[in-house]
């Protein structure tokens, strides 16, 4: 599941090098419009609804918290 | 707060757009996104085609059409107005109230009650709450709900965070008392520590317009704006919305003692397609029961987006029909307020376009 994750961060902003980086919003590789294309890619990848609540930058900090934010919305590995 | 209105009903819904059709694609190079991102927040956020008034077009012009269209058509008579409420945030002037202005201009009655009120996305369940107490009143018997505004001169040209989504816009509500049993229910709330998530900072008492104030600063996402410019802080404002309209929902259909398999339609206020497919997904409310289509077709107008949806999306079965709707308004203030009521059997649901 990470790898696709780094796969839409990568299709999002393919000038930056998500796996090395430990700080997207930091760091600034993702903005507001990122995340929200980002939601809706992994929305329907996963065939979920990530909670509106829960689209908050510190969400999207980096692939692990992504993964955790999709752990909690009921994706399975 | 908790509202409550007895035997009100809504007779008849107008919505005006400016004749002006602005395209996205047409739009793209304004904006800091790739060709690639444009397209995919296309399909998201639902950017498309705006309406926007010509330069020198305002709201009391769109209202004063759309009035003289019901006037001219047999659909409302002069004399049987007796309150005319105008909710906008761009009036003609800062004195007098644009209301006035447009009872002058129409040669309305001189005893009748005229008022503005200053609200944003809330701006059409405040307007009919207004319009229902109103209706207290013995001698008040119709009630014109005039929302119009025409926000899209004030958001830069390089906003790519507000510009894509803003249009402009009136709606006509003739609310009236009615003969048969009903009970309106309603909530409203406001916190006023989020004015500055949109707030347009110059141009009013506080911080008059200079030439300092007009001139451009760039924002770390991209957007360039004056402090003369509207200024959305978005993120902000999603996570308000996300956060206190469900709640808000299921406090009004408890108060009710309604399911939300009972409401036929959940007309809410249209800021992004994103923002309401995520509060229906919240909700449990099929999309279907929850239209999301008035910013690809004609931008967010403001508190003109609830009516726009209605006679949008239901102007041949509202002249027919009753339904049960929900309607949810959010946003400047911070504001948020909604109203659980049958609309329908109207004399009219109708849009039009302006023409000079």
């Amino acid at each position: 599941m990470k790898k696709k994750i780094l796969d839409f961060l990568t299709e999002i902003r393919p000038e930056f090098d998500f796996a090395a980086s430990s700080n997207f919003i930091e760091e600034g590789m993702l903005d507001s419009f990122d995340i929200v294309s980002l939601v809706a890619s992994l929305d329907e990848e996963y065939g979920i609804s990530i909670d509106g609540t829960e689209i908050l930058p510190e969400n999207f900090s980096n692939v692990d918290s992504i993964y955790q934010l999709l752990i909690k919305n009921g994706v399975t590995e | 707060m908790n509202l409550k209105f007895h035997n009100k009903k809504i007779t008849g819904i107008l919505t005006v757009l400016p004749e002006n059709e602005v395209n996205f694609d047409d739009e793209i190079d304004n904006y800091d996104f790739s060709r690639g991102q444009s397209m995919k927040l296309k399909l998201i956020m639902g950017y498309g085609k705006r309406r926007v008034v010509k330069e020198g077009t305002t709201a009391s012009d769109l209202c004063i059409f759309g009035l003289n269209y019901l006037f001219d058509n047999d659909l409302l008579k002069k004399d049987d107005i007796d309150a005319m409420v105008l909710v906008t945030q761009s009036p003609d002037h800062f004195v007098p109230a644009t209301s006035h202005i447009i009872q002058g201009k129409l040669d309305l009655k001189r005893d009748m009650i005229c008022l503005d009120i200053n609200q944003a996305c809330s701006g059409y369940p405040i307007g009919l709450n207004q319009a229902f107490m109103l209706l207290e009143q013995e001698e008040v018997n119709k009630v014109v709900v005039l929302n119009a505004d025409t926000m899209s001169q004030k958001v830069s040209v390089k906003d790519r965070g507000s510009r894509p989504l803003t249009g402009d816009a009136a709606a006509i509500t003739i609310v009236e008392n009615s003969t048969s049993e009903n009970t309106i229910y309603g909530t409203t709330k406001v916190d006023g520590k989020g004015a500055e998530a949109l707030i347009i900072p110059a141009g009013g008492f506080r911080m008059p317009s200079t030439p300092e104030t007009a001139e451009l600063e760039t924002d770390k996402s991209g957007n360039s704006r004056s402090l003369d410019h509207l200024v959305m802080k978005g993120d902000d404002i999603f996570t308000f919305v996300q956060q206190e309209v469900p709640p808000m929902i299921d406090h009004l259909l408890a108060m009710a003692n309604c399911d939300k398999e009972e409401i036929d339609y959940y007309m809410f206020h249209q800021p992004n397609k994103f923002m309401l497919k995520k509060l229906a997904d919240k909700m449990g409310v099929p999309y279907s029961k929850m239209p999301n289509n008035v910013v690809e077709n004609f931008g967010n107008a403001s508190g003109v987006s609830i009516p726009t949806a209605i006679t949008f999306n239901l102007s041949g079965q509202l002249v027919k029909d009753s339904y049960l709707m929900c309607l949810a308004g959010f946003g400047a203030g911070l504001s948020w307020t909604s109203l659980l009521m049958n609309i329908g059997n109207l004399d009219f649901c109708e849009t039009i376009d302006y023409k000079i």
